[in-house]
């Protein structure tokens, strides 16, 4: 029971990371068709911020209380304005170019993993993070790590700060508009490129959130952290319905509970390919994804 | 005379190699209603798409004497433009509240709701329910609805009747003629009934081109003009324009899939 009780929440914060990587790239697909293979490497940039910050760079923060805090927001800021400037710089001029589109976030997602190991190397580095956080708490039997239920409620509070946005907000109504049709938001006077910026850097906060939180998670970080979670993300988009929001939030907490439970009961390794084969069996069945539709 | 209010001169529109629009003129007079007619894939559509800059588009598109060729879609909108597309363009996940709202311009004037809710009482009724759900015809009713929110200068209205019922062609025609008393409106329409009910003016497109411009009256008083332009018999009495005439025989009776009959009075 432990065991199960451990995998299930290690599952958990393993989906909370891939949906926090995913809400984003799922809401820039849907309303952009812009498959942003650079999105991994914002995770990175949310990451080694918040190391650089925690680490002790940044006055005032720190790895305990108040001064982490001050880290995850530093990190998840710069992640965020390095969304916005990849969307104004790279994007947005090859809006009419998908190809070149594609190539150009593909190669800033080899470029930035491939900086970040120029600058603090290729190795893995230790990842400050809180005393109060280190540790592990009861339940039913099981010692669970106190970093997972972190992971989990900041997913939660994305997916509830996403959907108050989306449903609520006269942006987050453009937004979900723009994902039906594009041009006809265009065609009601709405200049659709401010939405895109927008949900760039919301897409980019919430990957560098994940990034700043997921050092927690790992233990470290390093410079293909993002790259190599990035192939999992794409799988949640494409399981939860390209654009779904409340899709891609069940598709990770799938992804995250197969592939823990697979490695674990299985050969370790094989959870990845038990999450591929759970995405061609519900492809089979479901062409669209869990909902094929937006939030 | 008063200027028109939109000019367009020798639109021309190339999409993936292929020339749509080879050059097309149009005057959309300063009040009243401006039909645009042809046959299907004479290139009705794609005009406006390329008055809007929908589609890439080169040549000269004046509004009230401004040229708005280098504009992009949103700011020529912006300056007074309601369109309501072929396709209806309503949003089918979001509310017909929602639908409404996002035609609305903050900053602007303060949307009309009562008008809209005057002429189309069941969209109030019907505010929470998904577009998606609503019938063809209510569906056009929040496609026009959004266009009369704005104030707008120039309202673009293509196929408007397209598949509706003929009850629901009326009462779309009734509340494009109450539009028109205050507002500029380019019709594409292929209900000939309809366009000699509100059309003052038309053009009629052939083949990417403008092949006639002139009073409605005139065009469809004129049998054999009707039937060379637009491929109808009977013009003066309703009937819908038909398709090119392929096989080198001029189409002789309603060839819309979903028009109202021949003799649909509206």
């Amino acid at each position: 029971m432990s065991t199960v009780v451990l995998l299930t929440l290690t599952g958990l914060g393993l989906g909370a990371l891939y949906f926090l990587v995913a809400s984003g790239l799922s809401l820039i697909f849907g309303l952009m068709d812009v498959l942003n293979f650079a999105h991994g490497a914002l995770m990175s940039i949310g990451a080694y911020a918040t190391w650089w910050a925690a680490s002790g760079h940044l006055p005032g923060a720190g790895s305990g209380g108040v001064g982490f805090a001050l880290a995850v927001l530093f990190g998840t800021a710069v992640g965020t304005a390095a969304a916005v400037l990849l969307e104004l710089a790279v994007i947005r001029p090859l809006y009419t170019r998908p190809r070149e589109q594609i190539l150009a976030t593909v190669g800033v997602g080899l470029a930035v993993p491939a900086l970040l190991s120029a600058i603090w190397g290729a190795d893995a580095r230790p990842f400050p993070g809180p005393e109060a956080l280190s540790g592990t708490f009861g339940l039913l039997g099981a010692e669970v790590p106190l970093n997972r239920l972190v992971l989990i409620a900041a997913a939660a509070v994305v997916l509830t700060a996403l959907h108050l946005f989306l449903g609520r907000t006269r942006h987050g109504l453009v937004v979900r508009a723009g994902v039906e049709d594009r041009a006809m938001v265009t065609a009601l006077g709405i200049d659709v490129r401010k939405a895109f910026t927008l949900v760039f850097a919301i897409g980019g906060a919430a990957a560098a959130l994940g990034g700043a939180i997921g050092g927690l998670y790992f233990g470290s970080v390093d410079p293909a952290q993002g790259t190599s979670l990035l192939i999992f993300a794409f799988v949640v988009v494409v399981m939860g319905g390209m654009g779904s929001l409340t899709g891609a939030a069940l598709a990770s907490v799938a992804v995250g509970l197969v592939q823990q439970f697979a490695n674990y009961y299985t050969t370790a390794g094989l959870g990845d390919l038990a999450v591929v084969v759970l995405l061609a069996a519900l492809l089979l069945v479901r062409p669209r994804g869990l909902t094929g539709r937006l939030a | 005379m008063p200027a028109p209010l939109l000019t367009v001169r020798d639109l021309k529109v190339v999409i993936g190699g292929r020339h749509i629009l080879h050059g097309v003129d149009l005057e959309v007079a300063a009040s009243g209603t401006t039909a645009l007619l042809g046959r299907n894939g004479a290139g009705k559509t794609t005009t406006v798409r390329g008055i809007l800059g929908l589609v890439p588009r080169t040549g000269s598109v004046l509004l009230d004497g401004e040229e708005t060729v280098r504009l992009a879609t949103h700011a020529l909108v912006r300056r007074g433009i309601g369109y309501a597309p072929e396709d209806r363009g309503v949003f089918a996940a979001l509310t017909v509240a929602e639908n409404l709202r996002l035609a609305e311009r903050p900053g602007a004037r303060e949307p009309a709701y009562d008008l809209v809710y005057e002429l189309f009482p069941e969209l109030r009724q019907r505010a929470r329910q998904a577009a998606g759900t609503l019938s063809g015809g209510q569906q056009q009713m929040v496609a026009i609805a959004r266009t009369l929110l704005n104030g707008n200068r120039l309202i673009i209205a293509d196929e408007p009747t397209k598949g509706l019922a003929p009850k629901v062609v009326t009462e779309v025609a009734q509340v494009l003629e109450r539009a028109a008393e205050a507002v500029t409106v380019l019709l594409v329409e292929q209900n000939l009934a309809v366009v000699r009910r509100l059309a003052q003016h038309c053009a009629v497109l052939a083949d990417g081109r403008t092949a006639h411009r002139g009073p409605t009256a005139e065009l469809l008083a004129d049998a054999d003009e009707a039937r060379r332009l637009l491929g109808v018999g009977r013009a003066g009495h309703g009937g819908t324009v038909g398709t090119p005439a392929r096989t080198g025989t001029p189409a002789r009776t309603a060839a819309h899939p979903a028009a109202p009959t021949a003799e649909a009075d509206v």
